[in-house]
């Protein structure tokens, strides 16, 4: 408890990033995710093109070399400077708007397809029937795999760690400087992880109930 | 075999027109040299047996279906490419699925308000009050805050004609739209069609009902194996098809 109390600046202050790291890349994931998937069933072979290149490469590739490529590769672009986090936030934004994306991709398959073409038929444009038919049935089939993948996000944050983001991956390395046990830091960090992972799934839960009759 | 159909010369009332289609599935010739003029109020009934092209050629009309060659004109316009223009002339074609496929998520109201709304911008007082009026017309408007999967097969149906006929199409496919229905449901629904026809609706019709065929058809359009292969009046057709195909159906329709 000693080891908690002492370091709570260190604690709140990495968790805190942990969260801001989470909420924005939680956020544009989900949009870029969903724009990607709609690319993937778009009747366009063009964009389905680009998505799928898109999706195989960027999942494909360990999220820390993402990372690394954008904390070690995008300041020699030559492109505006960006501070480590906004970098980080693009980072897991790009790596899990793939999995975003493939998560619904799977849930438009559970619509059956007579739905799409019923609403192409009175004239809707591909967005619109995505948006007022499609979307809205695959939500029921989405909620839980896409909570799996906030959460994997959430954990995944503390790969930031490589961006010298002072995030709750990086308060044992800290702790450890100030003499600090490293197996009860880490035992703390685990704690509050597995209590806020408890929270998305208490929000997860609402989703569930809310979509289940849509 | 092939008997050559009184020419249906392309004149400025024609609705929809089809001209010298094909269409493979791999190595299957599903539309073999279509030729098709619909005119405005003319009511077409497209019957054959399973796997001839019917419903093919049906979905065809609104790009639910590419082809590989040919040209498809609605009210003159051939169809486009995918994109906002072709929504646009969706919207001018109503089409009535075999499994009615009313939107799921959204209620009996608002899957007939939906393309008024979005596709054409109207109001939604003004939308609701249109939908109210053919709801009733189909005579499900006590239905209008249930969800599809709440209604039975018959009056999903209708309520499918209604969503179509919102949009005020120039022309509706029924693509075998009883097919599905329980025995005492097929009435309802064909009465709703045939109320369509006598109000001077055009209408393309894939269906296997006889009697809904002869009541409403102004042209049977028979076709077996991706072709037509006759096109008569009903009256030409049920007492001197020329064709052995046409005869041999109507043999097994009889016999059944």
């Amino acid at each position: 408890m000693d080891t908690l109390i002492d370091n709570i600046d260190i604690f709140v202050k990495g968790f805190s990033n942990t969260l801001i790291l989470f909420a924005w890349s939680a956020v544009f994931s989900l949009i870029l995710g969903t724009i990607v998937a709609g690319m993937r069933v778009s009747p366009v072979p063009i964009m389905r093109a680009v998505a799928t290149i898109y999706v195989n490469t960027i999942r494909n590739t360990p999220l820390t070399l993402v990372m690394l490529f954008f904390a070690l590769g995008y300041p020699q672009l030559g492109l505006p400077k960006l501070d480590y986090l906004p970098l980080a936030v693009i980072a897991l934004t790009l790596y899990t708007a793939t999995y975003v994306a493939e998560t619904l991709r799977s849930g438009i398959n559970t619509v059956p397809l007579g739905q799409a073409e019923a609403a192409r038929a009175i004239g809707l444009t591909f967005g619109q029937s995505l948006s007022q038919v499609i979307l809205p049935q695959a939500m029921r089939a989405v909620v839980p795999p896409m909570f799996n993948v906030l959460i994997a996000l959430l954990k995944n944050t503390t790969i930031a760690g490589a961006f010298s983001v002072l995030e709750a991956g990086a308060i044992r390395a800290f702790l450890s400087e100030r003499g600090e046990p490293a197996l009860i830091v880490l035992l703390w960090v685990a704690l509050v992880f597995v209590i806020l992972v408890l929270l998305l799934s208490l929000v997860q839960r609402y989703f569930e109930k809310k979509w289940r009759n849509a | 075999m092939t008997s050559a159909p009184e020419s249906h010369v392309t004149t400025s009332d024609s609705v929809v027109s089809v001209k010298d289609v094909q269409k493979h599935y791999g190595a299957l010739h599903v539309l073999k040299d279509i030729n098709l003029n619909v005119t405005k109020g003319e009511v077409v009934v497209v019957l054959g047996p399973s796997g001839s092209g019917k419903s093919t050629l049906c979905r065809a009309i609104n790009r639910l279906e590419t082809i590989d060659s040919g040209e498809i004109r609605v009210g003159g316009d051939l169809l486009p490419e995918e994109g906002k223009a072709l929504a646009t002339l969706r919207a001018e074609v109503g089409m009535v699925f075999q499994s009615f496929n009313l939107f799921a998520n959204k209620t009996i109201l608002e899957n007939v308000t939906l393309g008024p709304l979005k596709v054409r911008g109207m109001k939604k007082s003004e939308a609701d009050a249109l939908a109210l009026k053919l709801l009733a017309r189909v005579g499900v408007e006590n239905q209008k805050d249930k969800l599809p999967s709440q209604l039975s097969g018959g009056q999903q149906q209708r309520v499918a004609i209604a969503r179509a006929l919102a949009m005020q199409p120039k022309v509706m496919l029924f693509d075998e739209p009883t097919s599905a229905l329980d025995p005492e449901m097929i009435n309802e629904v064909l009465d709703t069609m045939v109320g369509l026809a006598k109000e001077g609706m055009t209408m393309i019709v894939v269906t296997h009902e006889m009697g809904f065929a002869r009541k409403a058809a102004d042209r049977f359009v028979f076709m077996a194996d991706g072709q037509i292969v006759e096109e008569a009046t009903p009256e030409e057709f049920f007492t001197n098809a020329k064709s052995e195909r046409a005869k041999d159906f109507l043999s097994k329709l009889i016999t059944n």
